[in-house]
């Protein structure tokens, strides 16, 4: 039996693992919205085809039982690919025709591309969970107070970590970076200085993608069941943590998805695993009443 | 002249971020005056028409209008108290027609509930019926009751400006701000355009606030003149004053008149 | 007063002379949809009020169908049916307080939500509709996910029975509709979809109105799912989940947003389509029929991004031919 701080040290080492997945896939959703106010319902099935698309490179590459770092490295990658070309794809033939129609045409475009996904991928790939290859050997690295950490967790978290230092290098230092940031704060201005929004906002699905590609394989790692229909939760709960932390904001991104890997752990923890999915919706609900921008997010002023 | 203030703007601001986009402006309309105010792009002048109509609340400084204080009141509650406004870059309802565009801004003044209209009793047909009426003879006034049944993105520029102004109308206000209602338009055209201003105004009793680019134009109808530069306002005074300030030249010096790119709106 | 009962009294006489017919003429898989058709035309002109009329976006419609169909089941098993053949007006109660308890759920979730800009309430709505769907699998009260059972319906002949109610609220869901969108009211929900500063400057309570829709929209899709639980006597709460509430907005965005004419048709189309690809999924061997609708809901924003009907009525394309 495991003593009530034990537990608990448990359950935060859950969170953090669960709630730096979400963060990833989070991400995708506030760096969409930040440059095209959309919120791209297909993020969720982008994710959900990275892990197909591990799962099928691990197959044919025949590393479905050889984990190690170079497997995860591999599979990262085939995933990130698998992603990127979808997101760009999807933004070029479904949004991009759009940029100029009503804000509601395009959401309606985003929820058919989303479902088009799922269901053909129910066509090919059939609608029964799949096992997902064994990554990583999940042994157990150390106990932290008598508390087991798991392979598993500790890669998820470094992967993580590399990720969004990456990303942050990425934005805040780069030539990209910077036009990225200049079309999300002014579309026009951005395309009179010489930055062509188009190109930037390919690139801002790129990065998002692959970023949900990153996190479909560490999914995967976790819960090695994948299915068609497997973004839908977690999509979802991406998104209410890119909402929680102030959708169009990075940082809100990591800390909304944080924040919602922890507090569902410590709901399914301490209170019961039937209200773990309702606890997002509720989440967002009152965010929604109390501070409808976020936690980091800035009201803006409507232009009249 | 013994009129009252209708309006009084006690010291507003408006900031956004480090600029001030209005700066302490404090000034009054007289009821049935026409005051016009002027300034250069970018002094501010519609960012004044959105603190008046509580599109922004003012950072600091409040505004009363007929006695009562706008702080905190939405856009649909002082358009109810009788202050109303055109847009500058208009904003008419496009896909609707020109007449339930002018029908629509006439609603604030009609009682039936849902329950009449579902049942159409005669509250409800009493009511739409007038409302239509005023409608057509508001649309008249504007010589534009024979497109009431096209959709008003269908007029041509000229016309859709009317529109804008007929719908203010249509919500019976006592101070109208019209914004650049001569934007675009030909030489031909605004005159036809200060003619029915001067008109309306007349006929419904009306206080009209004037913001124009075009200074001729404003000296012409305006009995009273407020200048704003940078938020601040920088004179203020009859046509003749304003004409003569050196800081009113100076303002608009370097200042290319025709230049028509958008302001901070 | 009797004066506008007269057109909804007549398009029900129709409506019940056409079920006549069909109660003689075919057999009871031809009736069955037609009552799941009625059931789609109601949602769909009811989500249209919001969809279309007001320019808001609402994914949850399954939701109220959800508490209206719950609401009134559970409500039938509380209370005796009145007897033949006084047993029409139980039904219309129960459908009356399912609505009802639906348009408080449509006010609730619609008050916080429709103050906020744009995308907001699609996702307020389909996360509500998410948690009212795991609150009933957790309810035992109404059979958790077993589903709910022995709901009372209509007694035989069950398609008559069935019909006539589902009729009734057909007609009073569009003339309700209808009229209200052509009165004062109905224009402010289209001045917030047109442009909501200006309708704001133009003295429109712009919260109000959306209020106001969202919640006449919700009472009507509660009534639906009242119809429906009575129709099938069994409720899941798997039949109220995010696909239904998708249904609803493909066959309004289909027939055109802010379309009534078009609604009604996109609900047929809808309805049937399924059947009609039924051979082709025996072909295959796959449901196929998700894939058309995403495909078509993409294509159709590219192609015609105002639906078929845009916001024109049928009888608008009729009077334009004739004149």
């Amino acid at each position: 039996m495991n003593s009530p701080g034990q537990d608990f040290i448990q359950h935060l080492i859950n969170g953090i693992s669960l709630g730096s997945i979400y963060a990833l896939i989070a991400l995708g959703y506030t760096m969409v919205y930040g440059i095209l106010q959309l919120i791209n319902f297909a993020h969720s099935d982008v994710y959900m085809v990275g892990a197909f698309a591990a799962y099928f490179a691990a197959k044919l590459l025949g590393l479905n039982n050889s984990p190690g770092i170079a497997t995860l490295a591999i599979l990262l990658i085939a995933s990130m690919v698998a992603c990127s070309v979808l997101g760009l794809a999807i933004e070029r033939f479904a949004y991009r025709p759009l940029r100029k129609a009503p804000k509601l045409n395009i959401l309606i475009t985003a929820i058919g591309v989303s479902l088009l996904l799922q269901f053909s991928c129910q066509i090919f790939f059939g609608a029964d969970p799949k096992v997902f290859p064994n990554v990583i050997e999940d042994g157990v690295l150390t106990e932290v107070f008598g508390v087991p950490l798991k392979m598993n967790d500790v890669s998820v978290l470094a992967v993580t970590l590399v990720a969004m230092l990456s990303l942050h290098f990425l934005i805040y230092h780069t030539k990209l970076g910077r036009a990225m940031r200049a079309v999300s704060q002014n579309r026009t201005v951005a395309s009179l200085m010489g930055v062509n929004p188009d190109r930037i906002i390919s690139f801002t699905f790129i990065v998002g993608s692959s970023l949900a590609g990153i996190g479909s394989v560490l999914v995967g790692m976790k819960y090695p069941k994948i299915d068609p229909l497997m973004g839908l939760m977690i999509g979802m709960k991406a998104f209410v943590a890119a909402v929680l932390g102030g959708i169009g904001n990075i940082m809100g991104a990591v800390l909304g998805g944080l924040l919602m890997g922890l507090s569902e752990q410590m709901v399914v923890g301490y209170l019961s695993s039937t209200y773990r999915d309702a606890l997002a919706f509720g989440i967002l609900i009152v965010i929604l009443i109390f501070k409808p921008s976020g936690l980091l997010g800035k009201g803006g002023v409507e232009k009249v | 002249m013994s009129a009252k203030n209708l309006l009084e703007v006690q010291k507003i601001t408006m900031q956004f971020g480090g600029l001030k986009a209005v700066d302490s402006l404090e000034f009054h309309i007289k009821e049935g005056e026409l005051m016009g105010l002027i300034g250069p792009n970018g002094a501010g002048k519609t960012t004044v028409f959105n603190m008046l109509t509580g599109v922004y609340q003012p950072t600091s400084g409040q505004v009363v209008f007929a006695g009562m204080p706008l702080k905190g009141l939405k856009p649909f509650q002082i358009s109810h108290l009788g202050m109303t406004r055109t847009f500058q870059n208009i904003r008419l309802f496009k896909e609707l027609s020109v007449l339930e565009n002018v029908l629509i801004a006439g609603a604030q003044h009609l009682t039936y509930g849902l329950g009449a209209a579902v049942m159409q009793n005669s509250l409800f047909l009493k009511e739409e019926k007038s409302l239509r009426e005023q409608a057509m003879h508001l649309l008249k006034i504007f010589n534009l009751e024979g497109k009431a049944h096209a959709p008003s993105m269908a007029l041509p520029y000229g016309e859709q400006r009317k529109l804008e102004i007929v719908r203010a109308l249509a919500t019976k206000p006592q101070l109208i701000c019209l914004d650049e209602p001569a934007a675009g338009m030909n030489h031909q055209e605004t005159h036809n355009l200060m003619d029915l201003i001067a008109k309306i105004r007349k006929e419904f009793n009306l206080t009209v606030l004037l913001i124009e680019h075009d200074m001729k134009l404003v000296m012409g109808i305006c009995e009273r003149i407020m200048v704003l530069d940078h938020g601040i306002k920088i004179e203020e005074g009859t046509p003749q004053v304003i004409q003569n300030s050196a800081k009113v030249i100076e303002a608009y010096l370097g200042v290319d008149d025709e230049d028509n790119t958008a302001e901070v709106h | 007063m009797l004066k506008a009962l007269k057109n909804p009294f007549l398009a029900l006489l129709a409506m019940l002379a056409f079920g006549a017919i069909v109660n003689v003429a075919f057999n009871s898989f031809i009736q069955l949809m037609l009552v799941i058709i009625l059931i789609n035309m109601i949602l769909a002109m009811s989500l249209n009020l919001v969809n279309g009329y007001t320019g808001q976006f609402s994914l949850g419609h399954a939701g109220f169908m959800a508490v209206g169909a719950y609401a009134s089941a559970y409500l039938s098993t509380q209370m005796p049916l009145l007897p033949q053949p006084f047993e029409i007006f139980s039904f219309l109660l129960y459908a009356l307080v399912g609505g009802c308890l639906a348009a408080a759920a449509g006010f609730v979730v619609g008050l916080p939500s429709l103050r906020l800009k744009g995308d907001y309430l699609a996702i307020v709505t389909l996360g509500f509709g998410e948690i009212i769907r795991v609150v009933l699998q957790s309810t035992p009260a109404v059979g958790g996910a077993r589903g709910m059972f022995g709901i009372p319906g209509p007694s035989e002949p069950k398609f008559i029975a069935g019909y006539i109610h589902a009729s009734i609220w057909v007609i009073i869901t569009f003339f309700v509709i209808w009229r209200v969108v052509k009165s004062t009211h109905g224009r402010a929900f289209l001045s917030v979809r047109e442009d909501e500063i200006a309708a704001e400057a133009m003295g429109i309570n712009t919260t109000k109105a959306k209020v106001r829709a969202f919640v006449l929209s919700s009472f009507f899709a509660g009534i639906a799912g009242s119809i429906f639980a009575h129709f099938t006597n069994y409720l899941n709460p798997s039949s109220f989940s995010f696909a239904r509430s998708v249904d609803s907005v493909i066959m309004v965005v289909l027939g055109g947003m802010g379309s009534m004419s078009g609604a009604i048709l996109a609900a047929i189309f809808i309805t049937v389509m399924p059947e009609a690809l039924r051979p082709l999924q025996e072909l295959t061997g796959v449901d196929l029929r998700m894939v058309i609708y995403a495909l078509s809901l993409i294509l159709l924003m590219i192609l015609r991004p105002k639906g078929l009907f845009g916001n024109k009525e049928i009888t608008d394309y009729v009077r334009k031919k004739s004149s």
